[in-house]
C-alpha cells in the first residue's frame, strides 16, 4: 500500500511515500485531513482519495489514479486542462471524473500532478494540470485503461469527511 | 475457496447450484488446487452472472478464472435474445478483443544463435509500446470508419501483411456486423495516433521456442516442431477499446431501471440484446474488435519489417490469432436444438472442436488452435479446441495465467532492473521502457500456467500440444 498524507494536497505536493508491509482491506487508514492510498485487487489497483469535502476527496482520488502510472511530484504543473462531468450520482461522477482525466492524459499525452475540483450538484468543473510524458523523467510504469465500478465507494465517514474510492483497470 | 462447499461433477468441474436470484447454476472448471487458490469473489461473480435475464444452461468460469469487474475474467455466459436475454459492456471488458497471435517464424533455435540482442534491439525499436507511445498512423475520420468495418482485412488493403494472414485470424480478420457511426468521437479521438502500438500492463511481444510437444500429429498440422522459434504478439483494441467500454457501462447502469433490469452488482450493466441500446453496444464492439485484429495486423507488419532487418532468412506467417474479451453471436446446440447464441467470454478463449464449420479449412480436423499466453519470462501454451467443449462451456477455454498477487505486492517483492538481469542470466532478453512496468509483471506475480492448462485439459475443454518459451520479450 502506498499512503500519501495531507502532504498530498494541492497546495504542497505529496514529500514523502509510505510504502507499510501490510494492505488493508475495505477501511481506509485516514491518518490526515486529506490524502490519498491504494488498496489492493486481484488484477488490477483501487484508489482511495479522501478530503474534508467531496471535492477535496476527488482531488486525492484523481492523484492516487495518477500515482498509479508515475510518481504524481514529478510532474510539473506547465500546462492546465478544463474538465467538465456530470452525472445523477457521486459515484457515477467519481468514474465520470477519473474517465475524463484518462481520456485527457491518453489524448494529449499528459500526465496530472495537480487538481482543483469543484462540484455543484450533479456537475463537476475541474482544472487538471501536468505537462507532456517524458518517458526518461517520468518513467511511467502503466498506463490506465479506465476507471471502474468495482470496489466503488464515495460516502463521509463517522468524522464528516469524505471518502472517494474505485478500482482503476491497468 | 472451500472445494467442499462445491457440488463436485466430475474431477475438474465444481457446481454452484442455482439459488437466490440464480437462473442457472454456475460451473467452474479447475482442479482441486486451483478451487482453492481462487478468490472467494470468484464464486459471488459467477452467481451475479447467473442472475441476469435471457441467461442460458449456466455462468461458466474457466480453470484461470480471477475476480474481474462484474464477471469474473475468465467468465463465460451466453445469452437468448428472443428470451429476453443481454449484452453487457462489463462482461466483455475495457479491452475488448485484447488478444494473442502466433506467427510461426521458419527459423530453428540455431538459426536465433547470436543474433538475438540485435533482434531484440531490432524489436524494441520498430514496436511502439508503454505509456504515451504513439503509431506511424494517423487515421482521419474516413479511413477510421474502414478501419473499424474492416478489421485485419483492411490492415492487410492498406499493405500491413499479405491476404494468407486472414484465413488465420477470427471471423477472417473481419468481424461482421460493426457499426462505425456507433463508435463516439472520443473513442475515435484515443485511437487517432494508437494504431500499431503495443500498449502497456500485462501486452507484450515474444519471441519463443517451441520447447515441447505433446501431440504430434496436431503440432504438424500447426506447423509446429520442437526447437522453432516462433513470435507471440499479446494486445487488444487500445484505446477505442476502453473508451467504448467506458461508455457503455455508464449508460447501461443508467438505463438498467428503464429496461427493468435488476443490477446485483453496477459493474453488470448491461442492456437487452432487443434494445436500441444493446444493438448500439453490439456495433460498436464489433467495431472495437475490428480495431483489435487491425491492430495486431500492424504489429504483425512491423514483426516482419524488424526480424528481415535482423534474420532476413526468417519467413513469418500466422499460425493464428484469437481474441479474449468478445461477445460473439454464435449458433449452439442446447438440449437437442439450435440456437443463436450471444455468447460473453471476458478473458477466456474460444475453442471450437474438429469439424467446426467457421474453422479453416487447415483447422478442420483438428479443431482450432488456444493460444496460451503465460507471463513475462514464464511458458505460454498452445492447445486445440476439444470437441466436448462445445456442450461444456460453449466452445470456451481458458486464457493465460491469472494473477497470483496485485501489481503492489509485485512491486515490493522485486525490482526491475534485478529481474531484468535474472532473467539474462536464463537466456531470455527483456526490453521495456519501464522498470517498474518489469517489476509489476514480474513471472513470480502470476499463477503457474501450466496447472490452469492441464485444468483445462482435465475438463474437456482443450489439450496441450505445445509448449513455447520465452528467448526475447518486448514488454509494453
Amino acid at each position: 500500500m502506498v499512503v500519501g498524507g495531507l502532504f498530498a494536497s494541492l497546495a504542497q505536493p505529496a514529500a514523502v511515500f509510505l510504502a507499510l508491509g501490510q494492505q488493508t482491506g475495505d477501511s481506509p487508514v485516514i491518518r490526515s485531513a486529506a490524502g490519498w492510498e491504494h488498496f489492493p485487487h486481484e488484477a488490477d489497483i483501487g484508489v482511495r482519495g479522501w478530503g474534508a469535502t467531496l471535492a477535496e476527496a476527488f482531488e486525492q482520488a484523481a492523484l492516487a489514479m495518477m500515482a498509479v502510472i508515475t510518481d504524481p511530484q514529478g510532474v510539473e504543473p506547465r500546462q492546465a486542462v478544463d474538465i467538465d462531468c456530470r452525472a445523477p450520482d457521486p459515484e457515477l461522477l467519481l468514474v465520470d471524473w477519473l474517465n475524463a482525466l484518462v481520456y485527457e492524459m491518453a489524448t494529449r499525452h499528459l500526465l496530472f500532478g495537480r487538481f482543483e475540483v469543484a462540484i455543484e450538484g450533479e456537475r463537476l468543473h475541474a482544472v487538471a494540470r501536468g505537462e507532456p510524458v517524458d518517458p526518461v523523467r517520468h518513467r511511467p510504469r502503466v498506463e490506465v485503461k479506465g476507471a471502474t465500478y468495482t470496489q466503488l465507494k464515495v460516502a463521509r465517514t463517522g468524522d464528516g469527511r469524505w471518502v472517494a474510492q474505485c478500482v482503476v483497470d491497468v | 475457496m472451500d472445494p467442499a462447499s462445491f457440488e463436485r461433477r466430475s474431477d475438474c468441474e465444481w457446481e454452484v447450484p442455482p439459488q437466490g436470484g440464480m437462473r442457472v447454476p454456475g460451473i467452474i472448471y479447475a482442479d482441486r488446487a486451483l478451487i482453492e487458490a481462487m478468490d472467494e469473489k470468484v464464486r459471488e461473480q459467477v452467481r451475479n452472472v447467473a442472475t441476469l435475464p435471457g441467461i442460458v444452461k449456466a455462468s461458466f468460469a474457466m480453470p484461470d478464472a480471477h475476480w474481474g469487474y462484474g464477471f469474473p475474467i475468465g467468465g463465460v455466459a451466453a445469452f437468448d435474445a428472443a428470451e429476453g436475454g443481454v449484452v453487457s459492456a462489463g462482461g466483455v471488458g475495457f479491452d475488448i478483443s485484447c488478444g494473442v497471435r502466433t506467427l510461426l517464424t521458419g527459423l530453428r533455435r540455431n538459426d536465433l544463435q547470436g543474433h538475438e540482442q540485435r533482434l531484440a534491439d531490432a524489436l524494441f525499436a520498430a514496436i511502439p509500446a508503454g505509456v504515451g507511445s504513439t503509431g506511424h498512423l494517423r487515421l482521419e475520420d474516413r479511413e477510421m470508419d474502414a478501419m473499424l468495418a474492416g478489421g485485419a482485412r483492411w490492415a492487410v488493403q492498406r499493405g500491413y501483411g499479405e491476404a494468407a494472414d486472414l484465413e488465420r485470424v477470427e471471423e477472417r480478420g473481419c468481424m461482421a456486423g460493426a457499426d462505425p457511426g456507433a463508435v463516439s468521437g472520443r473513442a475515435r479521438q484515443r485511437q487517432r495516433d494508437e494504431m500499431g502500438t503495443l500498449g502497456s500492463g500485462n501486452h507484450y511481444l515474444e519471441v519463443q521456442e517451441v520447447v515441447d510437444i505433446q501431440d504430434p500429429d496436431t503440432a504438424a498440422v500447426f506447423g509446429l516442431r520442437q526447437g522453432d522459434i516462433v513470435v507471440s504478439i499479446h494486445c487488444g483494441s487500445r484505446g477505442l477499446g476502453h473508451q467504448i467500454g467506458t461508455e457503455f457501462l455508464k449508460r447501461m447502469a443508467l438505463a438498467a431501471p428503464d429496461h427493468g433490469i435488476d443490477l446485483p452488482d453496477r459493474e453488470l450493466a448491461c442492456a437487452p440484446l432487443e434494445s436500441a441500446l444493446g444493438r448500439e453496444y453490439l456495433g460498436a464492439m464489433r467495431a472495437a474488435i475490428n480495431c483489435a485484429l487491425a491492430n495486431r495486423q500492424i504489429l504483425t507488419h512491423l514483426t516482419r519489417m524488424a526480424f528481415f532487418e535482423v534474420l532476413p532468412q526468417a519467413d513469418l506467417r500466422l499460425l493464428y490469432d484469437v481474441s479474449h474479451n468478445t461477445c460473439k453471436e454464435e449458433p449452439h446446440e442446447v438440449e437437442g436444438r439450435t440456437r443463436r447464441l450471444f455468447v460473453h467470454r471476458k478473458g477466456a478463449t474460444r475453442a471450437f472442436g474438429p469439424g467446426h464449420p467457421d474453422l479453416p479449412e487447415v483447422f478442420r480436423d483438428t479443431g482450432q488452435p488456444v493460444l496460451i499466453g503465460g507471463s513475462m519470462g514464464t511458458a505460454s501454451w498452445i492447445l486445440v479446441g476439444e470437441a466436448g467443449s462445445e456442450q461444456r462451456s460453449f466452445a470456451s477455454a481458458c486464457h493465460g495465467a491469472g494473477r497470483a498477487m496485485s501489481r503492489h505486492q509485485a512491486a515490493r517483492r522485486w525490482k526491475g532492473r534485478q529481474l531484468v538481469d535474472e532473467l539474462a542470466g536464463r537466456g531470455i532478453l527483456i526490453r521495456s521502457v519501464s522498470s517498474r512496468g518489469v517489476a509489476e509483471e514480474a513471472p513470480g506475480a502470476y499463477k503457474d500456467v501450466g496447472a490452469v492448462v492441464e485444468a483445462a485439459r482435465c475438463a474437456g475443454l482443450a489439450r496441450p500440444v505445445a509448449r513455447l518459451e520465452p528467448v526475447v520479450c518486448i514488454k509494453g
